[in-house]
């Protein structure tokens, strides 16, 4: 039985300090936007979540050319791991926003660039585990995993900037604005401390979510294999 | 060992293989076509294709029938040669595997480009309305290569899994929204008239799709079918 590195308990209880001192800041100390009042606070943990999705997102496709170049499983565990993470963070984030976008654009949902590429990156990644289930053999299915990771880590940016041909109202905090977004305000110093430390409490998260789930694919692996060995 | 053949012989030679499997049994064609016209048939009642509508929705209705119907013969060429184990005997011939995916991509484009130019008539026919335009037939040449390009990469992966034809539109159709908006925004500029500034971004759009996609998916066509 391979037991709990120290490190890994270590960062569990990080990540779950800094994620109570995130919600901390973000529900007390901010100050309330003017304009949109209390319901704007959803937006820390918006982007914070929307950031671990796309950390997923990244090392997923990483792990994909990974795999495809050195056609190690090890690449694959990390992989799926990363996948997953990706899949439960993007909903959490389209869920959030949909909580801020009722009042705001008066809307649950608009087919807006970032709105469509992530629920269509959900989409693929749903597709990807069908893709898996789909299959027995062990190679076959993270050579697959790997090539389908990768097509979709391609049309991501594709379908982003074509959709992008229509308008968007979404609002960019950082760098340049679009002249028909709706719902931006700038950052008070109470609201950039909250805000920067969300995303460092959830990148601490996601790091530790992912070595859980990479540990946890590594023995799944080696249960199959000991189950194989005696049946 | 033999030489390996020259590799636009071994495409053509592919190609050829299909067209006349093809020539022989008419099931891919007829199957696509068909359900091409219920496609269009089932469309006209849903959304009551009226004269002020028809103008507006022409484009995508033409379009959601090529990329339904396109499935069925993307599925169908691929577990053709699954099926009776020619898959085998493509990867066992001294060819570049390159020239396998090329040869039955263009084979399905092909095939989809056959079943366009009896569909487009048709609906002409149908709806009275003049789809003759030079304009048109570009962006459904692009949309089509596009198509086929992924299509066949997936669904060489698809045939290959417990659920193929249940999983190549799952597949497929999230990474195929690019092209559908290009396509779709491209065929509606041309046949309402728009000026060309307006609909050229679309036209880039899917040159873009088509350049990216073909080039990744003769990348790892190699990791799908190697066995």
């Amino acid at each position: 039985m391979e037991r709990k590195p120290l490190a890994l308990t270590v960062l569990d209880i990080l990540s779950a300090l800094s994620l109570l001192i995130a919600t901390y800041l973000a529900l007390f100390y901010a100050p309330t936007e003017a304009v949109m009042g209390a319901v704007q606070r959803v937006f820390y943990f918006h982007v914070a979540t929307a950031w671990v999705g796309l950390l997923g997102f990244l090392a997923a496709g990483f792990a994909g050319v990974m795999y495809l170049v050195r056609h190690d499983l090890k690449w694959d565990v990390i992989e799926g791991a990363a996948v997953e993470i990706s899949l439960v963070f993007f909903f959490i984030a389209i869920a959030l926003g949909s909580i801020w976008a009722r009042p705001v654009w008066n809307t649950w949902w608009t087919w807006d660039p970032r709105l469509t590429t992530a629920a269509i990156t959900e989409l693929v990644y749903l597709a990807y585990f069908m893709l898996r289930q789909g299959i027995e053999e062990v190679e076959r299915r993270a050579r697959f995993g790997a090539v389908y990771t990768l097509v979709g880590a391609v049309s991501a940016p594709v379908t982003f900037m074509a959709i992008r041909l229509f308008r968007t109202i979404h609002p960019v905090l950082f760098g340049a604005s679009s002249e028909v977004a709706k719902g931006e305000f700038s950052l008070a110093p109470g609201m950039r401390v909250a805000f920067f430390f969300a995303l460092f409490a959830f990148t601490i998260l996601f790091v530790d979510l992912f070595w859980h789930r990479i540990r946890l694919g590594r023995l799944a692996a080696r249960v199959d294999q000991a189950r194989l060995q005696a049946g | 060992m033999k030489p390996r053949a020259p590799f636009l012989q071994s495409v053509w030679a592919i190609l050829w293989k299909d067209l006349a499997a093809e020539l022989r049994s008419r099931e891919l064609f007829s199957g696509m076509f068909i359900f091409a016209l219920l496609v269009i048939v089932i469309f006209n009642f849903a959304m009551e294709l009226d004269v002020a509508t028809r103008r507006s929705v022409t484009a995508g209705v033409l379009w959601t029938t090529f990329f339904f119907a396109g499935t069925i013969g993307l599925s169908r060429s691929m577990a053709m040669e699954k099926d009776r184990g020619s898959l085998d005997g493509l990867l066992l011939a001294p060819v570049d595997r390159a020239a396998i995916y090329f040869g039955k991509m263009l084979g399905n484009l092909l095939f989809m480009l056959l079943v366009e130019a009896l569909i487009l008539p048709l609906y002409s026919f149908l709806y009275n309305q003049n789809l003759f335009n030079g304009g048109l037939f570009l962006v459904i040449l692009l949309g089509s290569l596009g198509y086929a390009a992924v299509g066949t990469l997936l669904a060489s992966m698809s045939i290959q899994a417990r659920t193929r034809d249940l999983l190549l539109p799952i597949l497929l159709f999230p990474v195929l929204l690019p092209l559908v908006i290009g396509a779709v925004k491209a065929s509606g500029g041309y046949l309402s008239g728009a000026a060309r500034e307006e609909i050229l971004p679309f036209l880039n759009l899917l040159l873009t799709y088509d350049v990216i996609f073909l080039s990744i998916s003769y990348m790892l066509f190699d990791s799908v079918i190697e066995e």
